[in-house]
């Protein structure tokens, strides 16, 4: 099946995306997950609420609050366009940034899990051997969480590309620009006489899901067969 | 030195030490389980804080509650064996052993990999390894990071009876060549009679008894407080001879006195540590004849202490300069009508003694 150029553009959008919005997130969504699984601190419910909240909000109503906060009027975005030049609206950083704000729970959940299957008395052994914090998260924490980041990165990645109602109600649903995969499938959709394209961006969506979803379970039974063969 | 006055209060325990360790020489911390054993090293290592007091390593203040001191853990250069092992399952065993290094210094790491013949298994990982073989990497890496003082939380205590004979002698090993302090915490005595020349005897959090072995193993503190299986005397002894024919070894106590014990690998003239179940010991008021027990010896009475719940009665006796403690039951006690001071005979047979029971002293604790 070759694709058309229409398609393999909503496709390359797609993927870039969803790259760039798990990149970013990654950094954050270790330091919330360990946040929420080591320390404790007053107010720890709430937040722990506010991350999971875009898992069970209405995707419009993330969409509609992003615009709110982050579009160029907005009360971030405005801030961000006015110092840095950075700009959201309508341009492919806002599908990334929606994204990313609907995908952190997954990815957050996932880590935090296994940061909480790390066994801190190891950790402890290892500042009686003279490590300090810093390198104790570095050289044991970190490496004992690898397979639960990277299936958090895995299924974050596949929440973006799959992620439809809070893009097109902040970004909008731009050709070369906003418009991704399950956007430009819902133009066809909407346009009389082309369920056919509709069909073939349909057949692309479940082999880029499926083919994200074997990766990701190839890649955890790697690093769990190197941590096995190392417990 | 190693110094520690500290309290710390842990859910219904009241934890006081006060205590003072020599620069270098294996203590025993021995008490039962919740004692408090674990929490006091714990307080040394820095991962646990004490309400107040202080604890003083060489010229340092580790903690401090006035001066509002506390190092951490990686600052205090305590070395920690845990007693289950706790290596990095990611890392290999070299990756486990130079975790801690400071600095590269191969010739160390050369040293310490023979110490406890470990050679065979750098290259593999945790997983691999045997429970034994385990906690010789542990006290590897712990003794690499170069520590000012070595804390052993019963390394021995997670494994079955057959791997504790095989690390056993490699401990034995480590307290005779590090030139570190090391605070052995155990509750066997049989570990204690093999690796320690000092004791500290901790009950309820409180710190009942300190000094050398010998004086708190025979204590007032020490021997009533133990289950009466387990009691016991410590005698000092040299290897007198051997007698090959009958596969025996001849250990001279002080004052002639000779004790036949199975047959010893060390030539004549070594110093040997015993340790004498009370149950092991009878007594005879007269030099008993034609009896197949080896070992008699003249002995004094020094103190009788009756078992108030059970059935035995403790007998101390002097035997020569020595302490030796016998076991009897009340109704022995009453048909010989023994009395302090009487003099009598000691018996124990050479085959209740067995190998666990003997042990080369730590150097340096001959006059200790």
């Amino acid at each position: 099946m070759m694709l058309s150029a229409y398609e393999w553009e909503a496709l390359q959008l797609s993927l870039r995306v969803s790259a760039v919005a798990v990149l970013f997130s990654l950094p954050l969504g270790i330091f919330f997950a360990w946040l929420l699984a080591r320390r404790q601190f007053p107010g720890k419910a709430l937040l722990d609420g506010l991350i999971h909240l875009p898992l069970v909000l209405p995707p419009v109503v993330v969409g509609y609050l992003l615009l709110v906060l982050m579009g160029r009027q907005g009360a971030i975005g405005s801030w961000l366009n006015d110092w840095f030049g950075l700009s959201f609206s309508f341009s492919w950083r806002g599908a990334a940034l929606a994204a990313a704000v609907v995908s952190f729970p997954l990815m957050v959940r996932a880590i935090r899990l296994a940061l909480e299957a790390v066994d801190s008395r190891l950790e402890q052994a290892a500042r009686t051997l003279g490590a300090s914090r810093a390198k104790v998260f570095l050289t044991i924490t970190l490496p004992l969480t690898l397979p639960g980041i990277l299936t958090g990165t895995l299924l974050a990645f596949a929440r973006s590309l799959g992620e439809f109602g809070a893009t097109i109600s902040f970004v909008s649903n731009i050709p070369g620009e906003t418009r991704t995969l399950p956007l430009a499938m819902f133009s066809f959709i909407e346009t009389p006489g082309a369920e056919a394209e509709a069909a073939r961006l349909c057949v692309i969506a479940i082999l880029i899901a499926l083919a994200s979803l074997l990766i990701s379970e190839w890649l955890t039974r790697l690093s769990r067969r190197r941590l096995e063969a190392a417990c | 030195m190693l110094k520690i006055e500290t309290r710390q209060r842990l859910g219904t325990l009241n934890l006081e030490t006060d205590l003072q360790l020599p620069a270098s020489g294996v203590t025993a911390l021995f008490g039962r389980s919740g004692s408090g054993k674990t929490s006091l090293i714990n307080q040394l290592a820095g991962l646990s804080r004490p309400d107040s007091g202080r604890i003083q390593l060489n010229d340092q203040l580790l903690f401090d509650s006035r001066r509002r001191i506390n190092l951490p853990p990686e600052k205090r250069r305590v070395g920690y064996v845990f007693q289950d092992a706790r290596l990095f399952p990611h890392y290999r065993v070299r990756g486990n052993l130079l975790y801690g290094q400071r600095r590269r210094n191969p010739e160390k790491l050369a040293r310490i990999v023979d110490l406890l013949g470990i050679g065979r298994l750098l290259e593999r990982y945790p997983a691999t390894l045997s429970g034994g073989e385990k906690q010789r990497v542990a006290i590897g890496r712990a003794l690499l990071s170069d520590p000012q003082l070595l804390l052993m939380d019963e390394p021995l205590a997670s494994l079955d009876l057959p791997r504790k004979r095989e690390l056993l002698p490699w401990l034995e090993r480590l307290a005779r060549e590090v030139r570190l302090p090391i605070l052995y915490v155990s509750h066997s005595l049989e570990e204690v009679l093999h690796l320690a020349d000092r004791m500290v005897l901790l009950n309820s959090g409180q710190v009942v008894a300190q000094g050398p072995l010998e004086q708190v193993w025979q204590s007032e503190q020490l021997q009533p407080w133990l289950p009466a299986e387990q009691r016991s005397s410590l005698l000092q002894a040299e290897i007198a001879e051997h007698h090959p024919q009958y596969r025996l070894s001849a250990l001279s106590l002080s004052d002639e006195l000779r004790l036949w014990v199975p047959q010893l690998a060390h030539p004549p003239g070594r110093p040997v540590r015993l340790m004498v179940a009370a149950q092991d010991v009878s007594l005879c008021l007269q030099r008993p004849q034609q009896t197949s027990i080896r070992n008699i010896l003249p002995a004094r009475v020094k103190a009788i202490r009756p078992d108030p719940d059970g059935p035995t009665v403790q007998v101390e006796l002097a035997v020569g300069r020595q302490t030796l403690f016998a076991a009897i039951t009340h109704w022995a006690l009453q048909e010989l009508q023994l009395s302090t001071g009487q003099s009598l005979f000691a018996q124990l047979k050479s085959v209740s003694i067995s190998q666990q029971d003997l042990a080369e002293p730590p150097t340096g604790t001959e006059q200790a």
